[in-house]
């Protein structure tokens, strides 16, 4: 639908109103606790009933991806009227109805480079949070060196075969499916490699949780042995996968560093100033007592206040068509820092209150800071490390060259 | 918030970008400092007046659409690509907003046509210390029944040592550190009691001290309110911080440019040495700091002109991001042209030299940080 008429495209925004002050539960309005994020997928659990009841009437107007194709159950916004649902979801303050790999980065590669089949097979799912995906990428010979893997994939006539280890699988133990890389052809490197969808209950596949430093699980080893896949679910051509590939980690960089790995934090943590100024205390005129943190402090917020602003240029030079290639790279390499950054100076602020571990004599909160600084060194190793991206830049942005 | 030029703008950028490669190449810095001109080049503001750049913030008639701040910002980007030595901060941007935000009917009637042609430069004689600190103003200007009368010394006041005009920041109530009390007066070079001493400084730009000695001025040379100079002054610093900061992102990217070609010429153990990973990732770093910076300045600049609240805070950290920026780009700039950096025969070292000053200017990195931190409540 191309709108002509601001007024036309007011009668959107006022239909929309209507529909989110029928529709939005009212605890959805509310500041969103850890524990009720939702993942959807068929295991679904919802803590609060009224996320649930959020999901299906958003996923049911295909709204959790507003722009995505109608044809495969998408909301079918233009991108104007996709900011007005942004700008009418933010004045309610609604939560979002679902956190999902499917939507930020299997669902965007899919639509590119899927078959009309696949997609009306598999999109209507993402968006309904009825199929829970994780990412089947990293191996433990192939990690920075992505196309170096070695999961073997097997034509065997009216199906193929997986065999071999993924790891830093994303919550494998409670997805669905995966989408996953594959080798079709060991002759050669990038141009041997495909890329594959599967049921997670199918027989020979089996996850098992990593323990972090953090003392969290988010991350599985994850094991194929033998693992039959009907051939129809081969995404784009045999041996055609490293293009897909690179295509999703490019909308799995956007998608981190959109959110600058959480930026706030998440409710009830503060900022570095605020705890220096509990802990450690400032003078008559308000400056922090120690100087030097005060200093690194400011730092980091301006860092923090340019990246928004660097997000916000390239948005809108990429809405003008004045597009500036691999941002997603500078973006993550940039989110990647400000994050650690930013932990570091909340633990410092903190002290020793930043220092438990568990149980009582400290802060909720703050043991909650605790676990994201731990967490947080993840962030420049985790989809593309830093140095990654790094060589992305100087290559593909800044045109330096190969060692000969 | 908007990070696209209008078509208006777009088009002066693109003026004032071949016109800075072509007539003001650093070359002719060079020729300008050989020749001991000391930064002085009557010649090129009047190509500059042709180009109607000493006018782009003031208006044909009161009220009237003008380039704005991101117009004269782009100018000055120009300008920072190849170093040039132009009025334009002191004059175009200082003195333009001054008069514009505080003068009085006659003084804008008398002074803003006349910025407009080039036909007069002006210069803000603000600092007394070897740092920036705008309310530590001691020059006294004392009420003498016809006027006032002005005495002290003012220190590396860019663009003094040739302007015609001096804005001069002087004391009329309480004591140095005070914002309350401090007036600005528009005193003539040739005024009795004025001496200039000019300056030949690190980046060839040049720069002057100036003293006051019972300068006599008449109540007409007061520009804007008498004891609450500040008012003006606060948001004219706040735009030269935003200037200057678009220049510093104009001599960090033509650095980090002429860097990056030489990372692609320059060869040792048969291999170039951009192709070496330690300075691959050198320069990316400064890639992406690039990118934040140039976010920053362009906020900052339709900050100015869409008179946002958050102006000073977008100011303090333009200029801050900005200076940190080229002082990082304008060492390694020399670093990795290895020994040709060090030679005068090369560019890095203009570089690295007006860094510095632009640097100084109108508060440093750490000012405008500290600056930062107050206005964010720690």
């Amino acid at each position: 639908m191309a709108y002509d008429t601001a007024e036309q495209l007011e009668a959107f925004r006022l239909e929309t109103r209507k529909w989110l002050e029928a529709n939005c539960p009212p605890s959805m309005r509310t500041p969103m606790p850890d524990d009720e994020i939702v993942w959807g997928g068929r295991n679904a659990t919802f803590k609060n009933p009224e996320s649930k009841l959020w999901l299906d009437r958003m996923g049911e107007k295909g709204w959790t991806s507003p722009q995505w194709p109608k044809e495969y159950g998408g909301g079918g916004l233009n991108r104007e009227e996709a900011r007005v649902l942004e700008q009418e979801l933010r004045r309610i303050k609604a939560r979002p109805p679902l956190f999902s790999f499917g939507l930020w980065m299997f669902g965007p590669a899919l639509l590119e480079f899927g078959n009309h089949e696949q997609k009306l097979r598999f999109i209507p799912d993402i968006l309904k949070g009825k199929i829970r995906w994780c990412q089947g990428y990293s191996e433990p010979g192939a990690g920075s060196d992505l196309a170096g893997l070695q999961t073997r994939c097997e034509d065997k006539g009216d199906h193929y075969l997986i065999n071999g280890q993924k790891v830093w699988t994303s919550y494998a133990d409670k997805a669905d499916w995966i989408f996953c890389l594959v080798r079709t052809d060991t002759s050669t490197k990038h141009e041997g490699i495909s890329f594959i969808l599967f049921d997670m209950k199918s027989p020979g596949v089996e996850a098992r949780p990593i323990q972090l430093i953090s003392g969290e699980s988010p991350f599985c080893e994850t094991f194929f042995t033998d693992v039959k896949v009907p051939k129809d679910q081969l995404v784009g051509r045999v041996n055609g996968g490293w293009e897909i590939a690179k295509r999703l980690l490019q909308f799995e960089r956007s998608s981190i560093s959109a959110g600058g790995f959480g930026g706030t934090g998440g409710s009830g943590i503060l900022g570095p100033d605020d705890y220096a100024k509990q802990h450690i205390g400032t003078d008559e005129s308000g400056r922090l007592l120690d100087g030097d943190l005060r200093g690194r402090i400011t730092d980091h917020k301006m860092y923090v206040k340019a990246f928004s602003l660097t997000v916000q240029r390239q948005t809108e030079q990429a809405k003008a068509g004045q597009a500036v290639g691999h941002t997603a790279s500078i973006l993550k390499y940039a989110a990647a820092k400000m994050n650690q950054d930013r932990h570091e100076l909340l633990i410092e602020a903190l002290g020793t209150e930043g220092l438990g571990w568990e149980g009582e004599g400290f802060d909720k909160n703050a043991k909650k800071v605790t676990r994201q600084w731990l967490r947080s060194k993840g962030n420049s190793i985790e989809g593309g490390t830093s140095e990654i991206n790094l060589n992305v830049i100087a290559k593909r942005v800044l045109g330096l060259k190969d060692h000969q | 918030m908007s990070f696209i030029l209008t078509e208006d703008q777009e088009m002066l950028r693109e003026t004032a970008m071949a016109f800075a490669q072509g007539e003001l190449p650093i070359s002719h810095l060079r020729a300008l400092r050989d020749s001991g001109a000391n930064g002085d080049d009557p010649a090129s503001r009047k190509k500059l007046a042709e180009l109607g750049f000493f006018g782009v913030i003031i208006p044909d008639e009161p009220g009237g659409e003008t380039f704005g701040l991101t117009g004269l910002g782009q100018i000055l980007e120009a300008q920072g690509r190849t170093l040039a030595a132009t009025p334009l901060m002191q004059t175009a941007l200082i003195a333009a907003s001054a008069l514009q935000l505080g003068g009085t009917p006659a003084q804008k009637a008398e002074w803003l046509p006349k910025i407009a042609a080039g036909e007069a430069t002006f210069a803000l004689a603000l600092d007394e210390s070897a740092h920036f600190s705008p309310y530590a103003v001691a020059t006294e200007a004392e009420r003498d029944g016809k006027g006032f009368t002005l005495n002290g010394l003012k220190k590396y006041v860019p663009d003094g040592h040739y302007a015609d005009v001096f804005i001069v920041a002087a004391r009329t109530f309480g004591e140095a550190g005070d914002r309350h009390g401090i007036s600005l007066f528009l005193v003539p070079r040739g005024a009795k009691g004025v001496t200039v001493e000019a300056l030949k400084t690190v980046d060839s730009h040049g720069a002057a001290h100036i003293s006051f000695d019972d300068v006599h001025v008449t109540d007409a040379a007061l520009l804007g309110p008498a004891d609450e100079g500040a008012d003006i002054l606060d948001p004219v610093l706040d735009r030269a911080a935003i200037g200057m900061a678009a220049e510093m992102l104009g001599s960090a990217q033509a650095a980090f440019d002429m860097t990056l070609d030489y990372l692609n010429n320059r060869k040792q153990f048969g291999q170039l040495i951009g192709s070496f990973q330690s300075l691959q990732h050198r320069a990316a770093k400064m890639f992406v700091e690039l990118e934040m910076t140039r976010s920053c300045v362009a906020a900052a600049l339709d900050a100015a002109d869409a008179g946002k609240p958050d102006l000073a805070e977008l100011a303090s950290l333009a200029k801050a991001k900005a200076g940190e920026l080229v002082h990082m780009v304008s060492n390694d700039c020399v670093q990795m042209h290895g020994g040709i950096g060090m030679t005068d025969a090369a560019e890095p070292g203009f570089y690295m030299k007006r860094a510095r000053v632009q640097e100084a200017l109108y508060g440093s990195a750490s000012w405008h940080r500290d600056r930062y931190a107050k206005l964010n409540g720690f």
